[in-house]
């Protein structure tokens, strides 16, 4: 049967990856009929109306899902396609406490003309008393109108979908980890909303191992366990996880949620020179031995708001005193190890090679980065042989904007040796931060040419 | 840190990765916490694959916990070994490292734990 998933209409290009990642973990067989990103309704094909409800149950972009009646360009036509393929159904709710409503996008209709909507739909026969609130059954009439529809004196919308409610997305979960209410957070904390979505695509889920590699404040590692996964993290501050070492710390975050018992372990430690266990890549391992992670969530440094360091020095030819004093140094536990500028480039590709070593098969890495809109100065998709991009949905801001990039791990056997053979390293050789960085350079001259 | 976490933790020094010596790390003046954690069977059947159990054993014993089998249990028989799963739960799960050290018995390198977060920041002639 058909199904209407009401989205919300706001990062439109996350949403059907999302549902996408929901249908994956929740092992729902689900077709996309129709769907695009200019409304927020969205028709797919499901085995079941439980099916349906399961697969929307923890979705942060959709709203509602509802058993899809009937749909047309007109009334009339939603009236004869109602009649055609549900009146079998009607008997069921002859009796039940109802609710009519409508919900219109982009126009809107004044009580009358509503109440005479809502009434042509009496053929339906229903007899049970009418509740406004906690009705059993819930019947709702969608309008997509044209955009700017009331000003332009628009009479009827240019399409209708008429369904049965079934179940709610988990919007209210944005509003539990709401980062203004977050008693630790520092400037760059991922909201509340993109984490959870991040999570979600991520597959997280009850037994699950995750793991950011970038961890900051535990935005990620939050989201994660709220889906009931146990959630490890690493940083190369270790400041930004013990935070005041009293009440704001990443900890107390996850006591704030209640979420401490899934919370596995944070360690300060920096990704290029990673204490994580490993075994090399291959082409015939059994999928699970050596590797650690279901999925791996980050934002990395852009090096712009937040820097991106990894441990070594700079110049050790200016500063050849460096490494001797920290040799004689190191074990003082005030040692603060030097650090360098990275290749904002190599860091991707760090990120990626980490991935495919210490995720499971089909575990997902889901990671934020950043492009100039600006074609000429956009930065490519990193790849990887043992990775498959799974969806690549983008946040825009005004001259550039982060993408949030999923791939899956895929099983040895399928990956190509000649790929990674061609793979190179890419290196590169600058020092400075602006030649390491294409994006952060971009960033400062204002992505002008 | 959960106890947990050191079977996923080796020496960071890139020369120690290639000696078996490297891994587990062995603690030293561990403080131990414990926290009360909800067992989750399917959890535990799920990180078992990916344990090192030579390594879990060392670790267990070195930090006091009863000897834990040679071999171990297939997915099946945790299942079903309720003492096992509790076992390995309070063990895995429950008990936390809060302060102390690791140590790599390859290099010698010692990790300092301070309020249950690691360092492994090495020193640029490590790196």
């Amino acid at each position: 049967m058909d199904y209407l998933i009401r989205f919300s209409q706001s990062h439109e290009t996350f949403r059907l990856p999302e549902i996408e990642a929901l249908a994956v973990i929740e092992g729902i067989d689900m077709k996309v009929v129709s769907y695009s990103l200019e409304s927020p309704f969205c028709i797919v094909s499901l085995p079941s109306s439980a099916a349906a409800k399961q697969l929307i149950q923890r979705s942060i972009l959709a709203m509602s899902v509802h058993e899809l009646w009937g749909s047309g360009g007109d009334l009339s036509t939603v009236h004869s396609h109602v009649r055609e393929t549900t009146s079998h159904l009607w008997e069921r709710y002859m009796t039940c406490s109802f609710k009519f409503s409508i919900d219109s996008y982009q126009g809107s209709r004044t009580a009358d003309e509503k109440v005479s909507i809502i009434n042509s739909f009496a053929y339906l026969g229903f007899a049970g008393p009418i509740r406004m609130r906690g009705a059993d059954e819930e019947f709702t009439l969608f309008e997509d109108w044209e955009w700017n529809s009331t000003p332009l004196g628009i009479p009827d919308p240019k399409y209708y979908y008429f369904g049965r409610y079934l179940g709610s997305g988990a919007r209210d979960l944005p509003k539990k980890l709401d980062l203004k209410k977050r008693r630790y957070i520092s400037t760059t904390s991922m909201d509340a909303e993109l984490a959870l979505v991040t999570a979600n695509l991520a597959l997280a889920a009850p037994g699950k191992i995750m793991y950011d590699p970038f961890v900051g404040t535990g935005s990620f590692p939050i989201a994660c366990a709220q889906f009931g996964a146990v959630a490890f993290g690493s940083d190369i501050d270790g400041r930004s996880i013990r935070g005041d070492e009293k009440n704001r710390t990443l900890k107390g975050n996850f006591e704030q949620y209640g979420l401490l018992g899934r919370l596995g372990g944070m360690f300060t430690a920096d990704l290029t020179n990673s204490p994580i266990r490993r075994v090399p890549l291959r082409y015939d391992g059994d999928g699970v031995t050596g590797r650690l992670f279901d999925g791996i969530v980050c934002d990395p440094p852009y090096g712009v708001r937040e820097g991106l360091r990894v441990l070594g020095v700079r110049d050790p030819e200016k500063c050849p005193w460096v490494i001797p004093k920290g040799k004689e140094m190191y074990k003082d536990p005030d040692f603060i190890p030097p650090r360098k500028p990275y290749s904002f480039l190599a860091m991707l590709d760090s990120i990626l090679q980490f991935s495919a070593e210490t995720l499971v098969d089909h575990g997902r890495l889901s990671f934020w980065m950043p492009t100039a809109n600006d074609e000429n100065q956009e930065i490519p998709v990193p790849t990887h042989p043992y990775l498959e991009i799974v969806s690549i949905c983008t946040q825009s801001f005004n001259k550039w904007s982060r993408r949030l990039i999923t791939y899956r791990r895929i099983p040895d056997v399928e990956v190509d040796p000649r790929a990674m053979k061609a793979r190179e390293e890419r290196i590169s050789i600058g020092k400075t931060a602006d030649e390491l960085n294409p994006f952060r350079k971009a960033y400062f001259s204002k992505f002008e040419a | 840190m959960k106890v947990l976490t050191l079977n996923f933790l080796t020496c960071a020094v890139k020369t120690c990765k290639a000696s078996s010596d490297s891994f587990p790390l062995h603690p030293k003046d561990a403080e131990l916490a414990s926290d009360d954690v909800e067992l989750n069977p399917q959890l535990l059947v799920n990180l078992l694959p990916r344990i090192d159990w030579n390594a879990l054993r060392t670790t267990s014993t070195e930090l006091g916990f009863p000897q834990l089998p040679e071999q171990p249990p297939t997915a099946e028989e945790l299942q079903a070994d309720e003492k096992m799963l509790k076992d390995l739960h309070t063990l895995l799960m429950e008990t936390q490292l809060m302060e102390g050290k690791l140590v790599c018995g390859h290099c010698g390198h010692e990790y300092a734990v301070r309020e249950g977060i690691a360092n492994f920041l090495l020193p640029s002639h490590l790196v």
